[in-house]
């Protein structure tokens, strides 16, 4: 990757953030390196571009999760303040993302007010196009997945799943909060709709996958698992490059299994705890001014021409 | 907590399996920060369905027929119990 020239507004600051990458360098959950700077976390595939600058990506989206909105508790005062404040970090990162995918709890109790106030403050992104699937609690009961729908489900079949392609990048957006047992769950339909979906699809077309509940198995015992994501998974091994964006676990994690490269999002609302540590996932109570520190938003960047994305999370400024 | 009252604490259901006799009203109540909803187990046809309970909310049901009712949450299916309706 030769250094793109429009870089030259940014050249100290990206320069100075390349020597921190050097330092920082960490390997975490196999061959995804994570490198934290100045509340920023950027993974890519080791030998990778995404070093390179920002400004010379082909294509740039965002994601946003887990607004919970309806939401009260002391973990959280105020969900719809630090969504608007995800809202305006998106809005003020310097350039237009080509769109902005909310990954899923977008409500907290899948009533229709609380799903047209997350529509209502979603309009105020400034993107091409917003996108959404939903999360257990956008979920609840036979209404909410109705009212669902309703409010996002255009442009959608089945139980509101798509794909959609652009920049030479094939998306897929599952649903996998419907019919649970224990985990996740996807069920035959939507398996069989991807299995059309990317029959005609070269391999060497690189693959983004949304979902709400993790596709790996993060920690079945507190539902952070898709019981049937192997079957999904491994229709996806002939393709060079996979890239899975999920939300639901309410923090940072990443992880590689072959060609499969998995991502949990930061929430917008309130963090959970790390798998295993104490009783439940319960919303985390964090001391006064720290809630932001566990809050954020990611930005993807794509070369065209690279197999893999280049993923950086953000802290809620 | 009394005889026919069901706590949901730390995304689970105490006591885990809720023993009455038939025409007995259970109650449920929420102590956790997450909502939590009271159903009965997909397909088998058991009479459990609250909505959405927020934290302090409560859901009550009043067992008629004896036998055996498997129930979850919806949200948090990994959270499941029972109640065994006596004669």
């Amino acid at each position: 990757m030769t250094e793109d020239t429009r870089d030259s507004n940014g050249d100290g600051e990206h320069g100075m953030t390349r020597r921190q990458l050097m330092r920082h360098s960490a390997w975490f959950g196999g061959a995804v390196v994570l490198t934290v700077v100045a509340g920023e976390v950027i993974s890519h595939i080791p030998g990778s571009a995404s070093a390179a600058p920002a400004s010379s990506a082909d294509l740039r989206f965002v994601q946003v999760s887990d607004s919970h909105i309806g939401f009260q508790g002391p973990a959280n005062m105020d969900v719809t303040g630090t969504f608007a404040d995800a809202i305006n970090q998106v809005n003020s990162l310097g350039f237009r993302p080509d769109f902005v995918m909310h990954s899923g709890d977008l409500t907290h109790l899948s009533t229709p007010d609380e799903f047209d106030q997350v529509k209502q403050m979603m309009s105020q992104l400034d993107t091409d196009r917003v996108f959404t699937v939903p999360g257990e609690h956008d979920s609840i009961g036979d209404n909410g997945p109705r009212a669902y729908r309703q409010a996002f489900g255009s442009n959608t079949v089945g139980d509101g799943w798509y794909s959609f392609d652009t920049h030479g990048v094939h998306f897929i957006a599952l649903v996998n909060t419907l019919h649970l047992e224990q985990l996740g769950h996807l069920g035959n339909d939507q398996i069989d709709f991807v299995r059309r979906d990317i029959a005609g699809l070269s391999s060497d077309t690189p693959i983004v996958i949304f979902s709400h509940i993790p596709l790996f198995a993060m920690y079945p015992a507190w539902g952070w698992g898709t019981d049937d994501a192997v079957q999904l998974l491994s229709m996806f091994r002939r393709f060079s490059s996979v890239t899975c964006l999920n939300g639901h676990v309410h923090q940072l994690f990443s992880k590689t299994e072959g060609n499969i490269t998995f991502h949990s999002a930061r929430p917008t609302c309130y963090p959970f705890p790390k798998p295993g540590q104490g009783p439940a996932p319960l919303p985390q109570v964090l001391p006064a001014g720290r809630l932001k520190d566990a809050l954020g938003i990611r930005t993807v960047n794509y070369w065209q021409g690279n197999h893999a994305l280049a993923v950086k999370d953000t802290k809620l400024a | 907590m009394g005889a026919n009252a069901v706590t949901i604490k730390n995304f689970a259901f105490a006591p885990a399996t809720l023993t009455v006799k038939a025409g007995t009203k259970v109650t449920w109540s929420n102590t956790d920060p997450d909502a939590h909803t009271v159903t009965s187990k997909q397909g088998s046809g058991g009479p459990l369905q609250s909505t959405a309970l927020a934290t302090n909310d409560a859901y009550s049901y009043t067992f008629t027929q004896p036998g055996s009712y498997a129930y979850y949450c919806t949200i948090h299916p990994f959270m499941t119990a029972t109640v065994v309706v006596t004669a």
